[in-house]
């Protein structure tokens, strides 16, 4: 860990003055992502601003009848708010899917969305990383790759992104309020995060000099019929292989709207919007679930020992859906 | 009587320290003045540094100095000087000795600063240069390469054939043929490892070390170092789990005694969790089985081929292929063993070395035998059980495996088992039920100890042996405390201090009755001396007394067949006028009679796996294991010591593998995020039976040991489950999602 | 390699190091002022500033939990915290807990009771990480079964597998002294 300078942003405009006078200033929160990659000498920042008292830590209705999560809200508890409990059990049950209580008690809504991959080799500074030094080449092609994109990927990196409550935000088609110092914007939540391409260092598409103030949910929860499924290689406290988030709206046996979003498997909540089309209008059974995996490993590419991934998606989106319908 | 403490459940005796955060491990031992290094580690599997510059880091203000070979004090270079108690043949490594690079992650330098911030970010600075050289880290690749040692290490049995097996073979009715691969696995104990130098103005170092025998820490700084056993004692009252990986010193221990003499400073050196991965390791294996058996399927021969891995600069061995010989009577026995040099570290004990692993796939084998031949796989054990060793065609001195079985199975209910697999579901999940034996030796070795009973009525006993969490302490109390009759809380056991008499490394399940051996031996040289004083004091009601004829108990000493006769241990001290009794003894195991006689652990694992069938993931949802250990000496310890095991064998089956890229020739998943081992979720809950078990011959106390049994035969039993769940025979561990579904 | 024994390396000591503050930490009901740099963590403000090992180091990563202590009564990773950002915070370590709880005559708190009874542990290490983490479980009421205990106390590995003990445990504790919890 390199050595920084530290100050506690008061209001929201000290924290956007103070991150747009300084390019190698970071905002820190809960810490349990940067922190973590300071000490593994993958991210240096000189300058760290505390944004731990600016407020932004409600979690309250919007306008439209949907809900408010404050950015410094925590993930646990974001998840155990009795509003997000009852309206969206979905997002609920992804938070209380990814890390341990621990990380949840610190880690953030705002951070959540800005943490960064757990490939092995962005982790370890003896190996080229695309995304940790740019232009040094991706290990991870030709390397162990378990963890790594099927979906998305490109010849500069493979990486996936970690989080669980985001492959729900996804699926919910949450917005991402941030804070700059012209004023304030929204970013649709499939824009966020980007794809790897040539520039697999930039993860999400925020300015350098802007903060995230909220992320707001639409009013449709999908309460009645969801799923978050996760696949890891222990029962707890590991990241997800391949999940599925699936909020559905029943007719019957017959699907009205679908959402479908998965994780583990690209640069970014995966959404497939053709595939989610495949699943409306139609009944809720195997057959139209297969349909709609099948499009979305249509375009999958295994990299060795990842590629049963592959299959484990597939058989995940059934899974998830089968389960979220019933 | 009050003072029998020998197989009662016992609290831990370092329980309250533990859990009130007093217990002091190797890097917690705080002095004023402390200064703390950090390891600068290779990047690079093979080659050599051509330029390492520390200029940057040493510009820090507070940066004392960065060790490399080029600035390394001179010393000792022979291998000789670098020995330890558990060091296989080769050349030992030495610490920043030269500019070569042996492996990955290997230790290149040492920054020392005045805080441990500042020596890590001081670490970061420091800029090396490579030349590289191709290493070969893929023991599937060059396996061809695979030698047959000539020596190993003195544990090691040279694997030994009887019979003819081809021939058996051929008699066969039913056989299988498979191979069995298992990856690296990492010892990682919680508390990574860690030495705390403290210099004093004499220049005595006083060293708190991360090890599983302060003797052997100590004799290796002592030879590197040049230093008596006065200029330098080593500590380890607590040790944050080793499983193995503190049998050798290791580096950290090497570094931090070097940076402390040079700097005249107190220094400690503590590993990462990454640097956790870049010494010793279970080293992975390839083992081939041929099995027959006859139409009744009693075993006609057994092929065992294993390859393992070993480093450059030693032949680690371990006992692999002898396991199969021993478990079953077997005639025809063809064990070949061999090892592949890779340029890794050289590999490590680790929890039930060799055994787990042979056990890990030969009851695999077994199992596959077993259905070949239609028969239960129970049955099938029991059909090939053998009241004898076949390996050295001894005796047992006991054998309650039968017992185990019984027990286990009837706890688990396993008559109630459909032996077809894929005949039991609930609901997505596949239910599979399967078993295994787990062995391993009953050894004692030789150890010293020393008891020291003073005025008022309070007894010491010392060893320098460890505590790794097995509950030496406890169980060496309640061995002290009932010897003379004393309250538990008038007994202290002290270990872990390489000034207290010498006993071996603790590991190999040996210390219970090695050092519970030589703890009894000294307490009862403290007896004679007390029935002497005892006899001599005015008016003694047992002036007329023989030894035999008393007993020590409830703080007194009485005649055996006459309770209220006897005396206080109190009045005997103060009517004696010696103001302590002290007895040192050093206990010998009977080499003449343990010798006419095998001597192992058994057990009996049974275990039900939920598999989705979908999704490949493995749940495993119940055990029931049978031990027949001996005496148990503490139940509650005891328990606990096989429980551990038995999270270890679900480790083993499913998630513990240390993944080497050899792009890098380096193990890449090096941190607890993605190495993963078995977390609360994961354990199901655990029953486990002590089947009785008498034994005269394995020590005075009748133990056998409990630290490696639990996971010997728990990988092979959930291998199984799965097989019975899913009809799929996966033949290499770890059993992940993507290799079942 | 030099032939002599090595001479200690002078350098000019040129580099610029942050500056270190004096910063105040509430430590188990206590005042503790300590003079830091804002790259010092939690977790070693406690124990190689305050002497307080108690909370232990299992991975400095946030991968094991053996640092876990409790932060205005939640528990976190201590090596995640930087010890300047939680000032204006209520720290409570293992050492605390036996002054918090102290219900026993030995002063144990009751899960550090519970913990000694179900031989929770072995080794010991991982033990003050889950003692807190225990403690914060029963403070956050979402643990309705024993598989809530398992899932909720997956953050906490214990490396010598002592996980049923530690359930037992926190069981134990959760039925009976609900009030204590």
């Amino acid at each position: 860990m390199n050595p920084f300078t530290y100050s506690r942003a008061g209001d929201l405009d000290e924290a956007v003055r103070e991150i747009s006078d300084n390019d190698r200033a970071k905002f820190i929160a809960g810490g349990t992502n940067l922190v973590d990659l300071m000490k593994a000498n993958v991210m240096h920042p000189t300058h760290l601003v505390d944004i731990t008292r600016l407020g932004l830590s409600a979690i309250e209705e919007t306008e439209e009848g949907g809900l408010r999560l404050g950015s410094l809200v925590t993930n646990a508890e974001t998840a155990y708010h009795p509003q997000v409990a009852e309206r969206y059990p979905l997002l609920a049950n992804a938070i209380l899917a990814g890390a341990s209580p621990q990380l949840r008690n610190m880690a953030t809504n705002g951070g959540n969305l800005l943490q960064r991959t757990r490939c092995y080799y962005f982790y370890d500074t003896a190996t080229p990383c695309n995304k940790r030094e740019p232009g040094s080449g991706c290990s991870a092609l030709n390397g162990h790759n378990r963890i790594h994109a099927i979906l998305g990927t490109s010849e500069h990196c493979i990486a996936t992104h970690p989080s669980d409550m985001c492959v729900a935000l996804a699926a919910l088609e949450a917005v991402v309020r941030v804070t700059n110092r012209y004023g304030e914007r929204a970013i649709p939540f499939a824009d966020f995060h980007r794809l790897p391409g040539d520039t697999p260092h930039i993860d999400a598409n925020l300015e350098p000099d802007e903060i995230i103030t909220a992320v707001e949910l639409p009013p449709r929860g999908f309460s009645q019929h969801f799923k978050y499924l996760k696949i890891r290689d222990r029962a707890s406290y590991a990241f997800a292989l391949v999940s599925v988030a699936v909020g559905l709206e029943m007719e019957g046996d017959t699907i009205r709207e679908a959402r479908l979003a998965l994780g583990g498997v690209a640069h970014k909540p995966w959404r497939n919007l053709e595939a989610e089309a495949l699943l409306v209008g139609n009944p809720a059974n195997r057959e139209t679930f297969k349909r709609a995996a099948d499009r979305i490993v249509a375009d999958a590419r295994g990299y060795g020992s990842n590629s049963f991934k592959i299959e484990l998606a597939r058989r995940a989106v059934v899974r998830a859906l089968n389960e979220a319908a019933k | 009587m009050t003072t029998n403490y020998i197989g009662k459940p016992t609290n831990r005796v370092d329980g309250y320290a533990k859990v009130t955060g007093g217990a002091k491990y190797a890097g917690e031992h705080n002095v004023p003045g402390l200064t703390y290094g950090v390891v600068v580690s290779s990047d690079i599997a093979r080659g050599r540094i051509s330029r390492i510059d520390a200029s940057e880091a040493l510009k820090l203000n507070g940066v004392l100095e960065v060790f490399t070979h080029e600035n390394r004090p001179s010393l000792p270079w022979f291998d000789r000087n670098y020995q330890d108690q558990d060091q296989p043949p080769g050349s030992p490594f030495r610490p920043l000795y030269d500019n070569e690079i042996q492996f990955s992650q290997q230790p290149i330098a040492l920054v020392v600063a005045e805080t441990f911030e500042l020596a890590r970010y001081a670490a970061s600075l420091v800029k090396v240069q490579y030349v590289r050289e191709p290493h070969g880290t893929d023991l599937r690749a060059i396996q061809g390469q695979a030698y047959a040692p000539s020596k190993g290490k003195p544990s090691w049995k040279k694997p030994r054939p009887r019979g003819n097996a081809a021939q058996g073979m051929e008699q066969s009715i039913f056989k299988i043929e498979g191979r069995y691969d298992h990856a690296a696995e990492h010892h990682n104990p919680l508390e990574m490892h860690a030495s705390t130098v403290v210099y004093e103005p004499s220049g005595k170092l006083t060293v708190y070390d991360k090890t599983q025998g302060v003797p052997n820490s100590q004799k290796y700084i002592s030879r590197i170092f040049g230093l008596s056993k006065a200029q330098a004692t080593v500590h380890a009252p607590f040790i944050g789990g080793a499983f193995g990986s503190g049998l050798r010193p290791q580096y950290q221990l090497f570094l931090a005694v070097m940076a402390a003499l040079q700097l005249k400073r107190s220094v400690r050196v503590t590993l990462t969790r990454q640097q956790m991965f870049s010494f010793g390791h279970r080293p992975a294996t390839i083992q081939r089985f041929e099995l027959g058996a006859d139409a009744e399927g009693k075993l006609q021969a057994v092929v065992h081929e294993a390859i393992q891995e070993t480093s450059q600069f030693e032949d680690y061995t371990e006992n692999v292929v002898n396991w199969s010989g021993t478990v079953y009577q077997c005639d025809n026995v063809e064990p070949t063993y061999k090892l592949v040099k890779l340029d890794t570290y050289t590999p490590l004990d680790m929890r039930a070395p060799g055994g787990a692993t042979a056990m890990a796939a030969y009851e695999v084998a077994i199992d596959e035998l077993a259905y070949a031949a239609g028969i239960d796989p129970l049955e099938f054990r029991l059909i090939n059980y053998t009241e004898r060793d076949p390996m050295q065609d001894l005796p047992y001195s006991s054998k309650e495996l039968r017992a185990c079985y019984r027990q286990a199975a009837e706890r688990f209910g396993w008559s109630n088992r459909r032996p077809e697999p894929r005949s039991m579901r609930d609901g997505n999940e596949l239910i599979g039920w399967g078993m295994a034996t787990g062995i391993w030796e009953a050894e004692q070795k030789p150890a010293m100890a020393k008891a020291v009973l003073t005025a008022d009525g309070k007894l010491t006993v010392s060893s320098a042996t460890e505590d790794i969490g097995t509950g030496t302490y406890t169980i060496m109390t309640q061995i002290a405390a009932e010897t003379l009759g004393l309250p538990l809380e008038n007994v202290t056991f002290e270990l872990g201090d390489s000034s207290m008499p010498e006993a071996p490394l603790q590991g190999g399940s040996w210390t219970a009755a090695t050092v519970g051996s030589a703890v009894k031996s000294a307490c009862l040289e403290v007896q004679k001396r007390l029935f002497e004083y005892a006899g001599s004091m005015p008016d003694s009601p047992l002036a007329k007394a023989d030894a035999d004829g008393v007993v020590f108990a409830d703080g007194r000493i009485h005649l055996k067949h006459y309770p209220t006769i006897g005396v206080t241990i109190q009045d005997v001290l103060r009517h004696s006028g010696v103001d302590r009794i002290e007895e040192e003894v050093t206990t010998l195991p009977d080499m003449l009679r343990q010798k006419k006689y095998a001597r192992f652990t058994h057990s009996a694992v049974f275990v039900e796996v939920k598999v989705d069938e979908d999704l490949g993931t493995v749940h495993v949802t119940r055990v029931v294991t049978a031990v027949a250990g001996g005496r148990i000496l503490n139940p509650k310890t005891a328990r606990s010591q096989v429980l551990g095991g038995v999270v270890w064998g679900i480790g083993m089956a499913l998630e513990e593998e240390s993944v080497l890229d050899h792009q890098f020739g380096r193990f890449i998943n090096h941190d607890l995020a993605e190495y993963h081992v078995a977390v609360n979720l994961d354990v199901p809950p655990i029953d486990v039976i002590f089947v009785e078990e008498n034994d005269t011959v394995v020590n005075p106390l009748g133990v056998k040991g409990l630290g490696e049994i639990g996971v010997v035969g728990t990988p092979a039993a959930i291998a199984n489950a799965v097989f019975h769940a899913t009809g799929k025979r996966l033949r290499d561990l770890p059993i992940t999602l993507d290799k079942v579904m | 390699m030099s032939n002599q024994s090595a001479t200690i390396t002078e350098a000019p000591k040129t580099a610029q190091l942050p500056r270190t503050s004096i910063v105040t930490l509430t430590v188990n009901g206590e005042q503790r002022s300590l003079r830091i740099a804002p790259w010092t963590t939690l977790l070693d403000a406690l124990r190689e500033y305050l002497d307080l090992t108690g909370t232990k180091k299992g991975c400095d990563h946030g991968q094991c939990g053996a640092c876990t202590v409790l932060v205005d009564g939640k528990r976190i990773n201590a090596c995640l915290a930087l010890a300047v950002m939680v000032d204006d915070r209520e720290i409570t370590t293992i050492e605390g807990l036996t002054k918090e709880g102290s219900a026993t005559p030995d002063g144990l708190h009751p899960m550090q009771a519970a913990f000694i009874e179900h031989d929770a542990f072995q080794c010991g290490y991982c033990t003050p990480g889950q003692i807190c983490s225990a403690v914060g479980l029963l403070k956050e009421g979402h643990a309705h079964s024993r598989e809530d205990i398992q899932e909720l106390m997956s953050g906490n590995i214990c490396r010598c597998g002592a996980y049923p003990n530690i359930v037992d445990a926190i069981e134990d504790v959760k039925n009976h002294q609900p009030d204590r919890a």
